[in-house]
Formats: C-alpha cells, sequence, structure tokens
C-alpha cells in the first residue's frame, strides 16, 4: 500500500519536496490540491527529503497538499487507438474524448545498443529540389529546420510530412501557439492523414513542465511503433521551447549554468532525445524532424548550436526558402549515389557556382564592373533561385537534375562548370536542352 | 581483503551519495543496488563519512537506503587477446555479445567480459624458466589478426620475479596460467589477461622519444601540408557540419598504421554505424585482411550514461597502450573530446564545484593536458619502437575556437587542423582552413617548394580580400595571376574528392609527384593578354589536373595528361616570353 503524503516542506518554482522514504529516483506521484490533481515527478533526493516537479506548476499548491507515490516512472499508453487523437504533454487527451491506457511503456527508455543499428539505406522523397537533390532526406534521420520566428516552418514541416511516404506520424507540440496547433490539426485533417496522426501538443498556455515531457511521450509512443514495424516520421516543434523549458528548471533548482543560463546537460538532454531516431533492423523506423528557432538568427546560440552538432544535418530556412549554405543532409551520401549517375555532380557543381554567383552580387552591390563572367553568373543565379529553390517547386528528382543541367548548358561552357569531363560527355544536353538523362550522353 | 559497504543518502540525477562504513579509494569502482541489477559507479569525491558516486547508468529507480558495495578496486580495462575487431562501450561492455543477450536496447546493470573467454589461442612461450623479469617483459605470444599478440607479465606487479615455470606451446584459453612466477616469498600466476586501471598510464618500457617519422593519411592536405608523426598528437576542432567525423573515418580507413581504435565519444550513433557495418567488409590494401581486423571501436554515443562517456576515452587510450607495448603503431581517434569535457563540466555542476570558464571545471586544461601526453613513441625494453598517435576532434560551442575546450587541447597537441565553415559551405573539402591551421612535425616534401605554396595561398588570398574592396578592375594582372596560382592550388592539391576511388587516398609516392608539377606552376613566371585569358587558362587547367588526380597513377591516363599539362605550361611559359620580349 503507496503511503499518502500529506506536508509540503518547500515551494519553489514547479518544485515541490516532502519527507518520504522508500520512494525510487524519477517516480511518479499524484499532488492534490484545492485546485485539482497533477502529476509530479522525482527530480532529487536528498536524505528522507524528496523533490518534486509538478507538471501543473506549482500555483495553488497548499503545504497541506496530499502526494501519493505511484511506484513507477512517468508512461504512455499504446495502442493503435491513439491514431487520430490529441493528447496533452502529460498523455491526457485533449480533444474531449475518452482517455486511453492500454499497455502502459514508460518513457525516456534505454538507447538503443550501436551495434544492433543499420546503415540508413532509404531516401525519402519530398518533391523538394532543395532537399531531394541538394539535401536528401533519409529514413531514420534527424534532421532540425534552423529558422527566425516568423518563417514559415511549420508549413514546410507539415508539406514535408504530408508528402513523405510513411506510415505513421507523431507531432509533438512544445510551446506552440494555440492556431499552429490548429493549423497542423486541420491541414493533416484536410489532406486525409490525421488518422495516421498523433498529436502531443503543449501550447505556451500550458504548464511549463509538461513542455519537458513532449519529446519523450512522443517518441516512446513512436518507438512502439517502430517496433511493431511500422516508419514513422516525429515532427518536433519547437525544440528552443523544449530548451527553454530545461533551462526554467535547472534554474529551479539552483545549476550553475554554463552558456546563456542553459544547464551544462543541454547537450545530453538533447542527444537523449534525438537519437530516438532509428531504423530498427526488420522492424520499422522512425525519422524525426524538428524545428529549432534561433534566437536573434544567431546560430551560435546555444540551443541551435547543440543541436546541429547532435543531429544529422540541418536545414536553414531563411527568406522563404532553404538555405543553400549551412543546409546539409549527412546521410545524403548513402542514398544519393544509387539515385542516378549526375545526381552527386550537379549537386556539387550547381552550388560551387552558386557561391561565386553570391560573391558577384556582393561585388555588384559595391558597385563594380561586372565582367563576363560575372555576368554568366547573375543569369545562372536568377535562374537557379527561382527554378530551384522556390518553396513552391514541386518536381521529382529526375526532373530537378534535368532542370539542373538545362540551367547549366544554358549559362555556361562546360569548362567554366569544372564538372569533369567524362560527365560532361555524358550528360551536358547538346543544343542547350535538357538532356533525357543517362540514355541522352 | 577488506569489504566497505555504504547506504544511499542522496541522488540528484547520475551523482548519488552514499553513507559508508570502512576505507573508501578515491575512483574506485562500487556497484548500487536497485532489486536484482547491480549498477556501476565510481567514488569521485569523500567529504566526512559520505562519498559522492558518478553512476555509469541511468539512476531511476534507486532509492535513498540503498545497499552498496566497494570493490577496492579502480575503474580497470580487462587486456588480453581477442580485443582487436570488437566493438565496446566506455566500461568496455562488448556491445554485439550484449545485443544477442538484450536485444534492440542496452540494458543497465548487465557487464559483460571484454576479453573472450570461449575462444583458444595458439601460444608460443618466448622465455625460460629461470629468468629474471619486471612488469611488461614477454612470456610468450599468440598470433591475433596479422600481429603476434605478446603475453606480458602484468604491468601491475613491482619489483622483479623469477619465472618458475611457463606453459608448453599449445592451445589455451585466455584465462589459463601461461607462467608462474616467485620472488622468494610470494608468487604469482601470469594468465593471458590482465587488468589496467585506465586512468593511469601504462609505463613498462625503456624510454620515450621524440615523434619525427609521419603518420601517412593519404590526404594531401595533411600529409604535404599539415602533418602528423607517428606518436604525435593533433585536434581537428571545427563547427558542426563541416566535416570532422567524415576526416576522421577516412584517417581511419587510409591511415598507414598497424592498430586503429576509435572513440566516439558522445557522439551520434550513426557515425558509428558506418564504420561498424562497414570495415568488416573492407580490405585493408596493406595486409589483405579486412580493417576490422585492425580495429578497436569504443562507442559511448551521446545518449548513452555521460558518465561513462568520460571513461570512454581513458578506456581507448588504455587499449592503444597496451598495443603499443607490442611494437605496433597505434592511432587513436576520439571523437569527440568535447562532449568528454561537457561530462566532466555537468559532474563538476552536481559536486557543486567553484565553475571556471564557461562553467567547465578549473582542472579542465590539466585533465585534457595529461590524456593527450599518453600518446608518444617509445622504445620497448627489447629495443622495438611502439606509437600511440591521438587525434581529437573538437567540437567548440558556436564554432568559436577561443572556448576553453579548444584552447586548452591547443596547448598540448603537435598540429592543429581547423576546419572552417566558409571553406565546408564552399563545398571545398577537406575544409581545412590552409591559413589557420599548422603542425609542428616534419612534412613528405621538401622546405623550398612548400614555403612557396604556402606563401602563394597567403598571397592569393590577400588579393582576393583586396578585390573584395577595389574590384577586379582594380587589381593588376600580375596579382590577379597570383590569386589564380591560389585558387588552382586550393582546387587541384588541397582538396581532394573523398568519394573518388583514386583521388580519395594519394600515396605519399603520389603526391610528392604531384606536388612537384603544382610547385612548378606555382614558381613559373605566366604572361596573359588579360584577366578572361588568365582565368580561361587556370580554368581549363584545373579542369585536366582534377582529371588527373582521378587517373590512377602509372596508368596510361595518368601519363597522357600529364604530357598535356607539360603542354599547356610550356605554351603559357613561351607566351610569357613573347609578352615580356614585345
Amino acid at each position: 500500500m503507496r503511503r499518502i503524503y500529506r506536508r509540503v516542506e518547500r515551494i519553489a518554482g514547479n518544485v515541490i519536496a516532502v519527507r518520504a522514504s522508500g520512494v525510487g529516483y524519477r517516480e511518479l506521484a499524484e499532488v492534490v490540491s484545492a485546485r485539482g490533481r497533477s502529476l509530479a515527478q522525482v527530480i532529487r533526493q536528498e536524505g528522507d527529503v524528496v523533490s518534486l516537479q509538478v507538471f501543473a506548476g506549482s500555483r495553488g499548491i497548499s503545504t497541506e497538499a496530499q502526494v501519493r507515490f505511484l511506484g513507477h516512472p512517468m508512461r504512455t499508453a499504446y495502442s493503435g487507438s491513439l491514431l487520430g487523437r490529441v493528447f496533452t504533454g502529460s498523455g491526457e487527451p485533449r480533444d474531449g474524448r475518452p482517455a486511453i491506457d492500454e499497455n502502459p511503456t514508460e518513457i525516456g527508455g534505454p538507447s538503443v545498443n550501436p551495434s544492433r543499428r543499420v546503415i540508413p539505406r532509404r531516401m525519402i522523397r519530398t518533391g523538394i529540389p532543395m532537399i531531394d537533390v541538394f539535401n536528401t532526406l533519409v529514413e531514420s534521420q534527424k534532421l532540425p529546420i534552423f529558422s527566425v520566428a516568423g518563417e514559415p516552418y511549420n508549413p514546410l514541416l507539415a508539406r514535408i510530412a504530408l508528402q513523405a511516404e510513411v506510415d505513421v506520424i507523431v507531432l509533438g507540440g512544445m510551446g506552440l501557439k494555440h492556431d499552429d496547433y490548429l493549423f497542423f490539426r486541420d491541414t493533416l485533417d484536410e489532406a486525409g492523414a490525421l488518422a495516421r496522426s498523433i498529436l502531443f501538443v503543449h501550447t505556451a498556455a500550458d504548464p511549463v513542465v509538461e513542455c519537458l515531457m513532449v519529446p519523450d511521450i512522443s517518441l516512446a509512443v513512436a518507438e512502439r511503433f517502430a517496433l511493431d514495424g511500422r516508419r514513422v516520421l516525429v515532427l518536433l516543434t519547437d525544440m528552443t521551447n523544449f530548451s527553454d523549458a530545461l533551462k526554467e528548471v535547472a534554474i529551479t533548482m539552483e545549476q550553475i549554468p554554463s552558456n546563456r543560463g542553459y544547464p551544462g546537460d543541454l547537450y545530453s538532454q538533447l542527444a537523449a532525445r534525438y537519437e530516438k531516431a532509428v531504423d530498427f533492423e526488420g522492424a520499422g523506423s522512425i525519422t524525426i524532424l524538428a524545428v529549432t528557432t534561433m534566437p536573434g538568427d544567431d546560430v551560435t546560440h546555444p540551443v541551435p548550436d547543440n543541436t546541429g552538432y547532435i543531429t544529422e544535418g540541418q536545414f536553414y530556412l531563411r527568406g522563404g526558402r532553404i538555405e543553400p549554405f549551412g543546409s546539409l543532409s549527412r546521410l545524403k551520401q548513402l542514398v544519393n549515389g544509387e539515385t542516378r549517375g549526375d545526381h552527386r555532380t550537379i549537386m556539387n557543381s550547381m552550388i560551387q557556382i552558386y557561391a561565386s554567383f553570391r560573391e558577384t552580387q556582393e561585388k555588384m552591390a559595391m558597385g563594380f564592373r561586372m565582367s563576363d563572367w560575372d555576368r554568366k553568373l547573375l543569369r545562372y543565379g536568377g535562374r537557379f533561385e527561382s527554378e530551384m529553390m522556390g518553396l513552391d517547386v514541386n518536381i521529382p528528382l529526375e526532373g530537378a537534375l534535368d532542370r539542373g543541367w538545362a540551367i547549366l548548358a544554358d549559362c555556361f561552357e562546360p569548362a567554366e562548370t569544372g564538372i569533369p569531363s567524362r560527365l560532361i560527355e555524358r550528360f551536358w544536353p547538346r543544343g542547350g536542352r535538357a538532356g533525357p538523362g543517362p540514355a541522352g550522353g | 581483503m577488506r569489504e566497505s559497504v555504504g547506504k544511499i543518502t542522496g541522488i540528484n540525477g547520475n551523482m548519488v551519495s552514499v553513507g559508508f562504513t570502512g576505507p573508501v579509494i578515491q575512483n574506485e569502482v562500487a556497484y548500487l543496488a536497485i532489486g536484482d541489477l547491480r549498477l556501476k559507479a565510481e567514488v569521485i569525491r569523500v567529504r566526512g563519512g559520505v562519498a559522492d558516486l558518478q553512476v555509469f547508468e541511468d539512476t531511476t529507480g534507486l532509492t535513498v537506503g540503498g545497499h552498496v558495495e566497494f570493490t577496492g578496486e579502480l575503474l580497470s580495462a580487462e587486456l588480453g587477446p581477442g580485443l582487436l575487431g570488437q566493438v565496446f562501450d566506455g566500461l568496455q561492455n562488448p556491445l554485439h555479445p550484449l545485443a544477442e543477450r538484450c536485444g534492440f536496447f542496452l540494458r543497465r546493470g548487465t557487464y559483460l567480459e571484454a576479453v573472450p573467454r570461449d575462444r583458444a589461442w595458439a601460444f608460443t612461450p618466448s622465455i625460460e624458466p629461470g629468468r629474471r623479469v619486471r612488469a611488461g617483459d614477454v612470456i610468450g605470444t599468440v598470433p591475433e589478426g596479422i600481429f603476434a599478440h605478446r603475453i606480458m607479465v602484468p604491468f601491475s606487479l613491482q619489483g622483479s620475479w623469477v619465472v618458475e615455470d611457463v606453459a608448453p606451446a599449445g592451445e589455451w584459453r585466455a584465462d589459463h596460467v601461461v607462467a608462474r612466477l616467485g620472488d622468494g616469498s610470494r608468487g604469482h600466476e601470469v594468465r593471458m589477461i590482465q587488468r589496467w586501471p585506465v586512468k593511469i598510464p601504462i609505463g613498462g618500457y625503456a624510454e620515450r622519444l621524440r615523434p619525427t617519422e609521419p603518420l601517412i593519411t593519404r590526404m594531401r592536405i595533411l600529409d604535404t601540408f599539415f602533418p602528423v608523426a607517428r606518436g604525435g598528437t593533433y585536434c581537428i576542432p571545427g563547427p558542426f557540419g563541416a566535416g570532422k567525423t567524415v576526416l576522421q573515418q577516412l584517417t581511419s580507413r587510409h591511415a598507414e598504421v598497424d592498430v586503429v581504435i576509435v572513440a566516439a565519444c558522445g557522439e551520434r550513433a550513426g557515425e558509428v554505424v558506418e564504420t561498424l557495418r562497414e570495415f568488416p567488409h573492407l580490405e585493408d590494401p596493406r595486409t589483405g585482411r579486412t580493417l576490422m581486423e585492425r580495429t578497436i571501436i569504443i562507442c559511448n554515443t551521446s545518449s548513452m550514461p555521460v558518465a561513462a562517456r568520460e571513461a570512454s576515452v581513458y578506456t581507448a587510450v588504455t587499449l592503444a597502450e597496451y598495443y603499443r607495448q607490442m611494437a605496433l603503431n597505434v592511432l587513436l581517434l576520439a571523437d569527440s573530446t568535447s562532449r568528454w569535457a561537457q561530462a566532466l563540466r555537468e559532474m563538476s555542476g552536481r559536486l557543486e564545484e567553484i565553475p571556471g570558464e564557461e562553467a567547465f571545471p578549473a582542472y579542465l586544461e590539466s585533465v585534457m593536458a595529461a590524456f593527450y601526453e599518453r600518446g608518444g613513441v617509445v622504445r620497448l625494453r627489447d629495443g622495438g619502437l611502439g606509437s600511440v598517435t591521438i587525434g581529437g576532434a573538437v567540437s567548440p560551442a558556436g564554432g568559436n575556437f577561443e572556448e576553453p575546450v579548444t584552447q586548452a587541447t591547443l596547448k598540448v597537441v603537435g598540429a592543429f587542423h581547423g576546419l572552417s565553415r566558409e571553406r565546408s559551405n564552399a563545398r571545398r573539402f577537406p575544409a581545412i582552413d590552409p591559413l589557420d591551421s599548422w603542425s609542428k612535425y616534419p612534412s613528405i616534401v621538401g622546405g623550398e617548394d612548400l614555403e612557396l605554396a604556402r606563401r602563394i595561398l597567403r598571397e592569393g588570398n590577400d588579393v582576393n580580400q583586396m578585390m573584395k574592396v577595389v574590384g577586379e578592375e582594380g587589381t593588376a594582372l600580375a596579382d590577379f595571376v597570383v590569386y589564380l596560382k591560389g585558387e588552382y592550388l586550393d582546387a587541384v592539391y588541397l582538396q581532394q574528392d573523398a568519394y573518388d576511388p583514386v583521388d580519395g587516398a594519394s600515396s605519399s609516392e603520389r603526391q610528392r609527384h604531384v606536388f612537384g608539377l603544382i610547385a612548378r606552376v606555382l614558381r613559373m613566371p605566366m604572361g596573359f593578354e588579360d584577366k578572361d585569358a588568365a582565368r580561361r587558362f587556370f580554368q581549363e587547367l584545373g579542369q585536366v589536373t582534377r582529371d588527373w588526380n582521378r587517373a590512377a597513377m602509372g596508368a596510361d591516363e595518368f601519363v597522357r595528361i600529364e604530357g598535356r599539362i607539360g603542354a599547356m605550361l610550356a605554351e603559357v611559359a613561351e607566351h610569357a616570353q613573347d609578352l615580356s620580349a614585345g
């Protein structure tokens, strides 16, 4: 029989402390006060003083609140009936329908044995050339979208989710504006994708501690689906809000901050979540796409910086376009060798020349005379931006590669592109028109 | 035999406070009971009757009052035949057998033996009874892959001993007693397995030498411009996405050494997986065996427990030192030392120590220095040479090299390969900055040409910077040619296509040959009508030289293209004379 404690010794921030014995680290408790019930989790023990983080916040908690320990850490339900449903960060229904408590599964479970991981080999096609051609998305990859507030990152996330071929979509919303939550729900619904989606949503108005649970609960559910052979896409938006919640709790617990107030274990905390992306040999997979907003467009801010080291690349969203510089899919080399013989060449050459175009643009802005070469670059840059970079461009990979050759042939002589001669012979369009691919050489 | 025990009095993340009775040793290993599980931990501070322990596992479910057993042994690695080809976690748990037992996920509290016990080794004794021996002396050998694995007198034995008995040649398992030693009053049984505390360097060699012999990595920018020596140390700092890990992976494949130890410390698991899955199928061109047979992977990736991350670099360097004692050249690649420093920071924060810069502990520098100092070339007592070369990746916060970990590392390494975001954005790989990086080790090419090449790079960069201000039309043709020469050197020599089978790995012989020709281009006076003509010439020359880089050395195509380059140069030289004559 679990004992009930009725004397709260300390209340500070979202953390309360009680004197109790026989309590396990990270165990869950239920706190009942005049304001209602909330879950709480053990985050520190010193002697018989147990500190608990209260999910609903400590506002309104009395020193005589009831604390009942549940004897297990945080869990989530797992069943097919989760599909099409919306929950809060602590797993309560948000859509007014009944709660689900089948197959309780611990969240934040152990990591996958690295020796059991496999090399990802399957490309995820999105129809967006800046992703498919230049930074291919790969199944089981973890990729953040770096962006400043105000960029259309949530629409981009939603569009990738709808166009990507996956079985289950798990959306983890952290600090979402209520409008954005409704946007995701409605977009998925209109495209008929809600029935294969599960939403765990913490809005900006909800208690901050629930924000901390969102990635873990989303990923724990995703993991179960993946083990059952489903290919799961997890969307997390916005991980900067998650990190800020971590910061808030760490400061409350009087931890020494390391960088701009964030706790020293920010990297490990983020990594523990992102590393859940995996391809289970003989079963399903988890692919993670996350949004990380960069305060002040500063990529050296601790959140994007630590994220960049953890994830397998990143997409920079700037001016409504995926920026080619800095954007990177680290796994693209695993799949773009088998798509088409010219994929890598187009990928590298077009970006190298685009870099020269940017330099010329700077020179032009400073009023320097343009050489013949500069004029060629300017023509190229304009076409590249409008025909390849726009987020509204929706063509399959092969079409995008053909378009790449057409733009190059339209703007340059073969030697000016730096492309190896044997590829020029094979792919360079005759008469300035796009070649049909390998057969055209 | 003492046995100290204790009870848990506090839990904060992975730090647990334990009230104890009996003696406790700093850095000794203890086990915390949780149900049937025993979690491994290390003593990191003792105050009064309370010891603070860092736990190498997730602490969920531990309770105040829980039972603790102290072992009296420092955190140690198990050394013996059969380590090569294995994949361990930071505590030297073999991950393949662990997967067989536990499935997809790691399970805390499961500790397996690192040296396989079920395999027999063909032992050949190399010592007779009656000889006097010391720690580190060779008792015999067993073949492990292509190496003769030396079975040595345990490094922990003190003083001199007499060999009383040696096992005959035969097939023995690793825990078999292969020799008995005595010193009059005591006896000691030597097995193929011994244990050594990972935080203490292995001694037992005659002397440490200066690293002078180059370690060929087959990357042109490294071997020619920023070389590494066998037994040297180097670091690769760089912002994320600049290619640290790719560089390390290429080095682990192509470096001309005997044994490679990869310590994946707090980085993505995915990075290790490539090595793990591909090395068993890749052939080492020098031995004809698979690369995996000469590789050990220590893999404590970012989502694995943080305290074990700190242990992982020490486990790795201990294994490296062990194979060095067999007169082998070992390369240790640690990716990334910043994650290890962060593990120190996390623990320091939990101990509530006074923080230094960016909250790193004040002892960060001395800890880093002590680690890199474990690299080196040594002369063994039998005259053989062995080396441990340490290459550490550094992941500076915000890509800023002024931060504490990069600075602490730069003080103690012999070469600095700084990666730049600009170069990687411009897809110039490897993205090592040729102007910022340095090396104190000797290059494989001669001094004069190298000086010239460095000067052209520097001057070319200056011209480029100037052009950004005054424009191309404000730049003299002669300066413009210097700029083009610098760009040419960068494009055809510093940059290397890792995915091309030929260009991806360039032997030292080829590097000397190619660099000779490049130096000729750089040295040559050149005359052009105008800048467009100069640019056209270098674009074409660059194209041809890149094709040359893709042709196997000695192949007809290689010879043909070299001839073509020669002709192009002769033409432009002639033109230069015409211009100066006219």
